[in-house]
């Protein structure tokens, strides 16, 4: 091959290459584009009422009912179902990640550390709708015994049980990323503090968690975002039934829930529900974004030693 | 002297350095045994999940019918062969998307990009990218694919919806792969004369190979499970029969509607049935096997790989 020939395939190698990657950012575009011009068509349909009185609804009504014949369309139940769900799977995923990343951190042996992370790789693998059938038919069950004595009902759909597994879901996710924050902790921080007496505890507490304060909120925001993102857990077990309520025993519907639910049956294209989901769509993407930004913004804060 | 001070002062008259010491380590080893307890309930908790539906669904796991069955009104004749082998073609699908978009992108960062603008921009977008929830695709899907781009509710648009969720682990992969190579390896092509397109073809991408094919892997044995952006596509849940076979009708194979196994799997939760349920375990069981098999296998050749190359 002549050396003229080799130059110009490799302009048009490289040329190759930058479209191909180029076309990654469509992807955001399109989804972007999908969204917002989906949304703006829902607000602008005369069933919710047209714009701006639709967006005053959307922010104000107490009630979401667009697959109805009387159409309400106030987002508050979808986002207290989201946000119940969610912060249940923070409580549950909180305090464990940050025991069991501090223990594979400071105190298992190197040996154990490397058996436990690639099971926490295969609990990331288990399909959401696996977790689903575990909320719905094992959790759920479960609570029902437990809680039944106490004189509590516990409905067959709640928010408390896919919000236990949302937890226990995003744990392994979540606990790894804490774990890589305390691990970017540069020893002499350990040194010194044993130094000045303290115990391997009060070190790992004192010393060492505030020190990856940056990388274990990070860790956090991103488990939040994913926890509010999931769909197929609460989809199954937490009921199809949105209201505006902070009962985590009463059905509930999350964002997720709804698209599922309206997708599952026969969508005209450009009607007012198949317009409605992207709505909520637009809603949660917008949530998601908030929460994955401040992600990456608390993690560009990282202290410096 | 005050109250305060009187009782400040017995107490450190009463100060026992040794009790305090064993307070301390009984404190540091209840931690430790508190977080092992934790740790191990974490990993017995996927056990757990596996021995139930194994439990639950046993009747069917072991029937072969299940397998070569078609789903039906009554649950002991539905089966997973159409969801099956919907799951073959749709990750199929996926995987020749993901690696189409998902190696370029991975070496056009790595290789060529470097600190330009195109290239950071690039770089945020597939982070984010691989942050949005995967109904978000659904969403994309439908509104782009399915109605805008007129592909239809069809095995086409599922691969190409997967293809994209998997889009950035592919990518990542790619990189850290690339990255592992040595620049020496790189000088020692150019030195010979080869151009930069010649040093990638044939040394950095067959270096590489095994690294990105363990990311591709990890990447599918996720897609596979996924289940939501299927649903917002309308993949079906009642397929009594199977998509032509590509080799004799490729194109309506990939406008086929289809079934998946998460889907399947869905269904059958859904119903207040209780047989289905045993359905739906069988299925989720299988769809867990699955999933940690191809685990397992990435996790076998990233190991292996470790051993074979050391630069």
């Amino acid at each position: 091959m002549r050396v003229e020939t080799k130059r110009k395939l490799d302009t048009v190698f490289s040329f190759f290459l930058f479209f191909i990657s180029s076309i990654t950012i469509l992807v955001t575009v399109g989804i972007v584009y999908v969204l917002v011009v989906d949304a703006v068509r829902f607000f602008l349909h005369p069933e919710g009422g047209g714009f701006p009185t639709s967006l005053i609804r959307f922010f104000t009504e107490t009630e979401w009912t667009p697959t109805f014949a009387i159409k309400k369309i106030g987002i508050a139940p979808l986002l207290a179902g989201t946000f119940l769900i969610a912060g249940i799977a923070m409580l549950v995923a909180v305090p464990l990640g940050i025991l069991v990343a501090v223990y594979l951190s400071e105190y298992a042996s190197p040996k154990v550390r490397e058996t436990v992370k690639p099971i926490l790789d295969f609990l990331e693998a288990v399909p959401t709708v696996v977790y689903g059938y575990f909320a719905l038919l094992f959790v759920t069950p479960l609570l029902q015994k437990i809680l039944t004595p106490l004189g509590l009902t516990v409905e067959g759909m709640n928010a408390l049980s896919p919000g236990i597994v949302i937890g226990l879901m995003i744990l392994p996710y979540t606990a790894s990323m804490v774990e890589d924050a305390l691990r970017g902790v540069p020893q002499y921080l350990r040194e010194a503090s044993y130094a000045l007496g303290a115990s391997k505890l009060r070190t790992a507490f004192f010393v060492v968690v505030p020190a990856a304060r940056s990388g274990i909120i990070a860790a956090y925001l991103l488990g939040a975002s994913r926890a509010i993102g999931e769909t197929m857990v609460v989809a199954i077990a937490a009921g199809m039934y949105p209201q505006l309520t902070l009962n985590p025993l009463e059905p509930v519907q999350t964002i997720t829930g709804y698209i599922v639910q309206v997708a599952l049956g026969d969508l005209p294209f450009g009607s007012f529900e198949y317009l409605s989901i992207f709505a909520a769509g637009l809603a949660l993407f917008i949530i998601t974004l908030v929460f994955n930004s401040l992600a990456v913004y608390v993690k560009s804060k990282v202290v410096g030693y | 002297m005050e109250p305060r001070e009187l009782r400040l002062r017995e107490e450190l008259t009463n100060f026992n350095v040794d009790f305090y010491a064993t307070g301390v380590k009984v404190k540091d080893a209840i931690f430790k045994l508190l977080g092992a307890i934790v740790v191990f309930l974490v990993v017995t908790f996927l056990f757990a999940i596996a021995i139930d539906l194994l439990i639950d669904g046993w009747s069917r796991i072991i029937d072969p019918k299940f397998y070569t069955s078609y789903p039906s009104r009554f649950p002991e004749e539905a089966g997973i062969l159409s969801a099956w082998v919907g799951t073959i073609y749709v990750m199929a699908g996926a995987i020749f998307w993901s690696l189409l978009l998902g190696i370029p992108t991975g070496i056009y960062l790595e290789e060529y990009g470097g600190k330009g603008k195109i290239a950071r921009i690039i770089e945020a977008n597939i982070s984010n990218l691989a942050a949005v929830p995967s109904i978000i695709y659904g969403l994309l899907a439908l509104g782009v694919f399915v109605y805008r781009f007129r592909f239809g509710e069809s095995i086409l648009t599922a691969g190409l919806t997967l293809g994209l969720l998997m889009l950035p682990v592919v990518v990542v992969a790619t990189r850290e792969s690339i990255r592992r190579i040595p620049n020496s390896i790189r000088e020692a092509a150019y030195a010979l004369g080869a151009t930069r397109w010649e040093t990638l073809l044939h040394h950095i991408l067959p270096y590489s190979a095994g690294g990105i094919l363990t990311g591709v892997i990890i990447a599918a044995s996720r897609a596979i499970g996924e289940t939501a952006p299927l649903i917002t596509i309308g993949a079906l849940t009642f397929i009594a029969f199977l998509p032509p076979a590509p080799w004799e009708d490729f194109i309506g194979m990939l406008k086929s509607p289809f079934t998946v196994l998460p889907i399947q799997m869905f269904n059958w939760v859904s119903r207040p049935q209780e047989e289905f349920h045993t359905n739906a375990a069988a299925a989720g069981f299988v769809l867990l096997v699955v999933a940690l098999l191809m685990n397992s296998i990435a996790f076998y050749l990233r190991y292996k790989i470790r051993k074979r190359y050391v630069w």
